[in-house]
């Protein structure tokens, strides 16, 4: 009995009881989701132009952040180190498209999967090669963004938003609008939707799937920039961002590996999820379950509904 | 000319079907063996090699390197054979290795080598149960389940004090057992003996494996990899075809993970079954050539061996041991790509062809 009530009584009354406390898990929560659902997007917008899986995009947000991060090392200023990594990622596109993923056109799906885990040795190895394998500290004041924190007192206790949760929370909004914008009102977002649609016919109506290519790979190294920065300015920058990074993978699960608002909606659920899971109900287990418990989520998820919140039904054919 | 077929003549249907119809490969075979043999024997006269130990070799080259083809092979059924992606294999391994370090300690009269082979047992009712959502998801999202049961066993080897008997340091450290009264775990335990019951472990089950892929159930396996709603509809079922493949890779898998941890490491902490093993054993299957026993051997040979010789030809021109690792990194990863591009069925596809080569050479028309 004690342990039916730990389970389903008793952290239901420490949320009733602490309310301040619990706001404060849910807005954590709420950061972190915003954090996967920036990897989340960069995964989506490749997957969807050219249906690559593209598991390399963990490792391009530290790759990114690290690039930026030492070029300011050596004594460039932040707003340059900022365009310089931009440039460094539009290479590192150019790169993949052709020397990757031209080659392996009309490849099976797995076997372009398996080349983004070549290349995400490649990027650990020269990642570590360049600039070190030692944790580095990310360039908050340099690059304008806000330190400090807001004290709210709801309910008698206190609930503190650091600022730089909210500029997170704002950048990601920011992005996603304006990535929604480019997808449906410029030329090249048309093209990118309709390569997304039918590679063949997008060919023959003119579109060059190469450039198109380049230009998602660039736009999801700068989703992985921008997640990089982020992300480093909340702990440091370091190779372990990788596997938490992985977390992406259940947050496009849950959300659909087509869908952005599925992207969105999927790491909120999952953020919020695991820090509820973790505060509330980790501890009857022995703690440290925010490694799997995406996972997990993800897992039971799938069995109900294999296409996501938000994905196309899966159609098959012999 | 070496190679050839030609005035090899078969009467019966049975000779046709042989595991090794040409007599070219059955003296190849007989030529490997007298090498294994002839490392054998080196290591138990304590001869040097190549300015190696005999211990030495045997340890860091070896017997990993034997071990690591007995993960291959499983990981290869799963992946080359029945067309599921797994990332979870180091886990798998590490359920191997504590259920062999619960099973030695609870009962520890019991020859090791048949706890080897329990061990695998366990980790292959583990591996079915996480094989189980392949029963409704497939490519990518499979991925994501076995990244769950990934993170999910690492994180229990970590946090379950039962399962490393609740000892203070939280790794499991192996105990010394005999065999034939020689030490054959432990800190004491001698080397060619491990190198012995390895290598016979090894040709067991790959002789096993062989059979269990060229009969009905590896049959059953490469349809459901190459169209799985084409092979249902010929007859072959999903499910017993999906969690087969799981039951026998993962059982493959906690063999080798045992033997890594009571043979080779001695002692084993959650950080030798993490995320970053699983990649290393899908890129044996992968640069070894997916869906061939041949390829299993030479990838996990090549993965394994080829970052130790950069590192020495890095020790050779001065260069430290962080430097080399990070090139064998970055190295390692282009030639996934570039096998991926210019031979997608690894290794073993350049083997047939050199033997391809072999059979006209000199004479190519």
């Amino acid at each position: 009995m004690d342990i039916l009530y730990s389970i389903f009584a008793d952290p239901f009354v420490q949320m009733v009881s602490l309310p301040d406390f619990f706001i404060q898990v849910l807005w954590e929560g709420l950061v972190a989701g915003v954090l996967y659902s920036l990897i989340a997007l960069g995964f989506v917008l490749i997957f969807k132009a050219s249906g690559i899986f593209n598991f390399a995009q963990g490792i391009m947000v530290v790759f990114a952040a690290l690039a930026m991060v030492g070029l300011w090392e050596l004594g460039v200023p932040g707003w340059l180190a900022l365009i310089l990594a931009l440039g460094i990622m539009y290479a590192l596109a150019y790169g993949v498209e052709r020397f990757v993923l031209r080659p392996l056109v009309g490849q099976e799906d797995i076997i372009l999967f398996m080349s983004t885990i070549g290349l995400t040795f490649m990027l650990i190895g020269g990642g570590q090669w360049i600039f070190g394998g030692e944790p580095k500290t990310m360039i908050t004041s340099e690059l304008g963004l806000p330190t400090g924190d807001t004290v709210w007192e709801p309910f008698g206790g206190i609930v503190i938003f650091q600022h730089l949760d909210v500029a997170a929370i704002v950048i990601a909004g920011g992005m996603i609008a304006g990535l929604a914008f480019f997808f449906s009102y410029t030329k090249i977002g048309r093209a990118l939707r309709a390569v997304a649609d039918d590679h063949q016919a997008a060919v023959s109506v003119g579109i060059g799937l190469n450039q198109i290519w380049v230009v998602v790979w660039f736009a999801a190294g700068i989703v992985a920039l921008v997640t990089g920065i982020m992300w480093g300015a909340k702990s440091d920058v370091s190779f372990a961002l990788q596997i938490v990074a992985l977390k992406a993978l259940p947050v496009l699960v849950l959300g659909g590996f087509t869908s952005i608002p599925g992207a969105i909606v999927g790491g909120l659920i999952i953020g919020i999820g695991e820090k509820l899971f973790e505060i509330y109900w980790g501890g009857l287990i022995g703690g440290g379950t925010e490694s799997w418990f995406a996972f997990i989520i993800a897992l039971v998820f799938l069995l109900f509904r294999p296409q996501g919140l938000f994905g196309d039904k899966i159609i098959e054919r012999v | 000319m070496f190679y050839r077929e030609a005035g090899d003549f078969k009467t019966s249907y049975q000779k046709d079907m042989a595991a090794f119809p040409i007599r070219q490969d059955k003296i190849g075979i007989g030529i490997w063996l007298m090498l294994a043999t002839v490392v054998g024997i080196f290591s138990a006269m304590n001869w040097g090699i190549l300015g190696m130990e005999a211990g030495f070799a045997m340890k860091a080259i070896v017997l990993p390197t034997l071990i690591f083809t007995l993960t291959t092979l499983g990981l290869n059924i799963l992946v080359g054979f029945a067309g599921q992606i797994s990332l979870g294999t180091g886990a798998f391994m590490g359920v191997g290795a504590y259920a062999c370090y619960k099973l030695t300690t609870w009962m520890p009269d019991v020859n090791i080598i048949f706890m080897f082979f329990a061990s695998g047992l366990v980790a292959a009712i583990v591996g079915v149960f996480f094989g189980l959502p392949s029963l409704r998801i497939k490519g990518f999202y499979l991925v994501v389940a076995t990244l769950g049961a990934q993170f999910f066993l690492e994180w229990a080897f970590g946090r379950i004090a039962w399962l490393y008997n609740y000892n203070d340091s939280g790794a499991i450290e192996v105990p010394t057992r005999t065999l034939f009264g020689v030490p054959i775990t432990g800190a004491s335990a001698n080397v060619t003996l491990q190198y012995v019951v390895v290598l016979f472990i090894l040709i067991f089950m790959t002789w096993i494996a062989s059979n269990l892929v060229r009969g009905r159930i590896g049959r059953s396996w490469m349809m459901i990899r190459d169209h799985d709603i084409a092979g249902e509809l010929i007859g072959v079922r999903p499910m017993q075809a999906k969690l087969s493949a799981f039951a026998v890779s993962s059982f493959y898998c906690g063999v080798s993970g045992a033997l890594m941890v009571f043979v080779w490491l001695g002692a084993a902490e959650v950080e030798s079954f993490d995320i970053n093993h699983s990649f290393l054993y899908l890129f044996m299957v992968i640069i070894g050539g997916l869906g061939s026993i041949t390829g299993s051997y030479m990838g996990a040979a090549f993965i394994w061996i080829f970052p130790i010789v950069l590192k020495e030809i890095g020790k050779a021109f001065g260069y430290g041991a962080t430097l080399m690792e990070n090139i064998s990194l970055v190295a390692i990863g282009v030639m996934i790509v570039i096998i991926l591009i210019k031979e997608p069925h690894g290794l073993a596809r350049l083997w047939q062809i050199g033997k391809q080569k072999l059979r006209l050479w000199p004479f190519p028309h």
